[in-house]
């Protein structure tokens, strides 16, 4: 039976405040701004019911619930979350819509748009209440045009509903997997000459209001890549308080499809985006809307031939945080793309040079001459240049790092491909630093296996590989007998190499064709841009852990020398955590430094075990061998060739020892950490996210790695 | 005794509404048992399921094709101990690996099309069980079994 297609969409005018489950917060607090004569861009609801229709006839329902069932939600870690939202769009963006129900939905928003452009927004249902009102969890589209377009994207918005942020805040939203519907609301664009937020009350201070302005649209004010101009009121007068004047240098603005940033013209740079008069009518409509809404509203506005229109409203609330939160911190990772190339530029041209100079600075220190005074001096002080650029890594290398979502998430749209990972196709196979030094240490190998090298040829090799990458990147300190260690193993790499593994070479050009050719060539440049984008941010993903590591080295490089002179610190292991206590030492004569608790685990018996883990699929394959869990580096270096490597959380320093292994298992999960990233690269079966993988699976185990599920087989030895 | 069409009628429509099966296999004489997402063929000749192959249930089955699937309608009330119905299937499974262009993988994700990824993986495996006779459980102990090879 055809859908009844009045069920399916309501015009905004038609909604009635019981309505609000079917058309969502978004829809009901339209429908009543419309209502109160307020100006509205013209628009119309989808309702639940039509996501309800699409998910009950194309089996979507049991594969989300499937994606989302792969392990609890509480313990997935906030990139776990991404891959599941990242599928489920997949999994959306690949199904078409059933016949009848496009027909009818194509068919109502044709007669209203033609092919006018609209803005397609998310109206959750829950959403926009008091309790439930957080911006930012659920999609929105701005200048969509044509019926077949602002499906797609109503798809989109549908999916949202599962998007890593609404996960995320689940509880506080009432996200149940079984019941939640999205609404969707597709509005004329209105494309004013200025726009901006205003809030009925201020943040910190009650007895104010706030007005933020940009010019042209506010896709970039409520992304924070565009700075507004602010005007901070009386609340009850309207009386001006403060104004603060924005650098007013870019400009939202819409394209043939989507918007872009584009510089401001000379005289609005030096103009205030809002005259006197417009931030009064802006403050009035807000207190109108506070009597209304009968609490201090959030209202999104723009100005068109000088009238005030309302594009949403809804209740002032904030996400609840604490300072333990760090959901916040995980949100502010979604960048726009001038945001995060303003960031690349940051990070190549200025971060990493310092980096590398102050790490060659404080190489050039002779440690050996200072007094014990000074050499704790220098330890403090390589502490704090440490702990400053661990600052800079967390503010902008990680945030930097996930350019690749942003890219993941255009390729998928445009693209839709079986497998949702496939972009990653275009991302590898750079020139990684590990790779480079994986390169050099399996060349080494060959050589000494083919008897080219060895004795005081063999030493300057050693002293060539330890100057152009730094010791902890073996997993090794500066010790004689660490040398001596990396030579050994290197001995016994090539005699159970068989044939020296190679990177995976991906079709990379087939790739890249089909992705240009998606972009069409008007839009050329933006391709290029992301792809560019995000090759740095791949590649930075890996690579910064070992431009840290360099500051971190020469920190290391101090604390060795004093326990060179202190035979009280002999036992301690010398890595930056121990800081402290190697100054503690030098500055009290008297005291002894607590040795390192014991780290290896007695795997206690048990009657019960884990036989089949499931965790997130991170790099296609099927491998089986015997498992050897990393908890030092010891195991590191006892790792033989087949054996699959299950580990914690792998870093740069320790993926040395890949190319032996037949398959890699990492209790962390997501397509961007560094055990998925390497196994990418040598095209070994790859499974993530596997919760306390390090306790369930023991040495010696005979495991089977299935990378195409994300399955791991444990049989007990 | 149930007529033989009045049977597949009814084995029929409890195969239609049942998703789930339970797999018997063995290793060494150890019986095994496994849940699976099952589909029958029209004539209930053959049933088809799938599993990954680092698994004790696909290990068993390679050693020796013999299986039994249970297939029920229990509602886990008192009711069930005269209105449920519980099927069991005996036979070899054959091949054990079916080719992904194979009709039996197009009926069982006709069935569970949300298994499509799961069974396009290349580390799983669709598996037809030949049916060699159904033993058909109901009111209680009343129990029928239909030889599908033997003529009547």
């Amino acid at each position: 039976m055809a859908p009844k297609s009045d069920k399916l969409i309501l015009s905004l005018s038609d909604v009635s405040p019981a309505q609000r489950d079917r058309v969502g917060g978004k829809a009901a607090s339209l429908a009543r701004l419309q209502a109160a004569q307020i100006p509205v861009p013209d628009g119309l609801c989808v309702t639940t019911d039509a996501y309800r229709q699409f998910l009950a006839s194309t089996d979507l329902q049991p594969q989300i619930l499937m994606e989302l069932g792969r392990k609890p939600l509480g313990e997935m870690r906030w990139e776990e979350l991404w891959d599941a939202a990242l599928r489920i769009e997949n999994l959306f963006s690949r199904t078409p819509f059933p016949r009848d129900l496009k027909g009818a939905l194509g068919e109502g928003i044709k007669a209203r748009f033609a092919n006018r452009p609209v803005a397609v927004r998310s109206s959750a249902v829950g959403e926009d209440s008091k309790q439930r009102s957080f911006a930012g969890l659920h999609a929105s589209y701005i200048n969509i045009r044509g019926v077949r377009n602002i499906l797609t994207h109503v798809k989109r918005v549908w999916a949202s509903l599962w998007s890593d942020a609404a996960l995320l805040y689940r509880r506080e939203i009432g996200l149940d997997l079984q019941t939640s519907v999205m609404a969707v609301v597709v509005q004329e664009l209105v494309q004013g000459e200025c726009s901006g937020i205003a809030f009925g009350r201020h943040p910190v201070d009650p007895g104010l209001a706030v007005v933020e302005a940009v010019y042209g649209l506010n896709q970039g004010l409520v992304d924070g890549t565009i700075e507004p101009d602010r005007w901070t009121l009386n609340r009850r007068s309207g009386r001006l308080v403060s104004y603060d004047a924005a650098q007013r240098e870019q400009i939202v603005v819409p394209t043939r499809a989507g918007v872009t940033l584009r510089s401001t013209t000379a005289k609005q740079k030096k103009t205030p985006v809002l005259a006197d008069d417009q931030v009064t009518e802006i403050h009035q409509l807000v207190q109108r809307l506070r009597r209304l809404m009968r609490t201090d509203p959030d209202l999104e506005w723009t100005y068109r031939d000088d009238t005030l229109v309302a594009l949403q409203a809804r209740p002032i609330t904030t996400a609840p945080s604490t300072s333990r939160d760090e959901r916040p911190w995980y949100l502010s990772l979604r960048r726009s793309l001038g945001n995060l190339q303003s960031l690349r530029v940051r990070i190549e041209d200025e971060a990493i040079p310092a980096m590398e100079a102050e790490a060659d600075a404080l190489a050039r220190v002779d440690l050996t001459t200072t007094s014990d005074h000074e050499l704790q001096t220098e330890i403090t002080e390589r502490q704090r240049v440490y702990r400053r650029w661990e600052q800079v890594y967390w503010d902008e290398f990680i945030p930097f790092a996930h350019g690749v979502r942003l890219f993941g998430e255009v390729y998928n749209r445009l693209l839709q491909p079986d497998d949702p990972y496939e972009f990653m196709g275009l991302l590898t196979a750079q020139s990684l630093r590990s790779l480079q030094r994986n390169k050099r240490l399996l060349h080494l190998a060959q050589r000494i296996k083919r008897r080219q090298i060895r004795g005081a040829a063999l030493d300057g090799e050693l002293d060539k590989l330890f100057q152009d990458f730094e010791h902890p990147f073996f997993g090794l300190g500066h010790q004689a007998q660490d040398r001596e260690r990396l030579q050994q193993w290197l001995t016994r790499l090539a005699s159970s190499m068989q044939t020296p593994p190679s990177h995976v070479t991906v079709a990379r050009n087939q790739l890249e064709e089909a992705y240009f050719a998606a972009f069409g060539t008007d839009d050329g440049e933006t391709a290029r841009d992301l792809l560019d984008l995000a090759r740095a941010s791949y590649r930075l993903r890996d690579d910064d852990n070992i431009v840290l590591g360099r500051i971190e080295t020469q920190l290391v490089r101090a604390l060795e020398e004093a326990a060179r002179r202190h035979r009280k610190l002999a036992h301690l292991e010398l890595c930056q955590a121990n800081t402290d206590e190697v100054i503690r030492a030098l500055r009290e004569p008297a005291y002894q430094p607590s040795r390192n608790p014991p780290g290896r685990k007695k795997a206690s018996p048990s009657r019960v075990r884990a036989r089949q883990l499931l965790g997130q699929p991170a790099g296609p394959g099927l491998a089986t061998g015997s498992a050897r869990v990393y908890e030092d580096t010891d195991d590191l270096f006892a790792l033989q060739n087949g054996e699959i490597l299950i580990c914690d959380a792998i870093d740069p320093n320790m993926t040395f020892v890949v190319p032996l292994a037949a398959a890699i298992v990492e209790r962390r999960g997501g397509m961007l950490i560094h055990g998925a990233i390497i196994a990418r690269e040598y095209g070994l079966p790859c499974v993530t996210g596997i919760t306390d993988a390090c306790t369930l699976i023991h040495t010696g185990d005979r495991v089977t790695v299935d990378g195409f599920l994300g399955i791991v087989t444990v049989e007990r030895r | 005794m149930i007529p033989e069409a009045e049977l597949k009628r009814r084995l029929h429509e409890l195969f239609a509404v049942q998703n789930l099966a339970v797999l018997a296999t063995h290793s060494e004489g150890q019986p095994y048992a496994s849940l699976m997402a099952f589909a029958a063929t029209q004539d209930l000749g053959t049933l088809v399921f799938a599993t990954p192959r680092a698994t004790r249930k696909y290990a068993n089955l390679l050693a020796d094709c013999r299986a039994a699937l249970l297939i029920e309608n229990r509602t886990n009330t008192t009711e069930d101990f005269s209105a449920a119905m519980a099927v069991t299937a005996v036979g070899v499974v054959q091949p054990i690996d079916l080719p992904a262009d194979s009709p039996l993988v197009a009926l069982y994700l006709s069935k569970h099309a949300y298994l499509q990824d799961f069974v396009r993986s290349p580390s799983c495996a669709v598996v037809s069980l030949v049916v060699e006779r159904y033993h058909v459980v109901d009111h209680f102990q009343h129990v029928t079994e239909w030889h599908l090879n033997q003529t009547s």
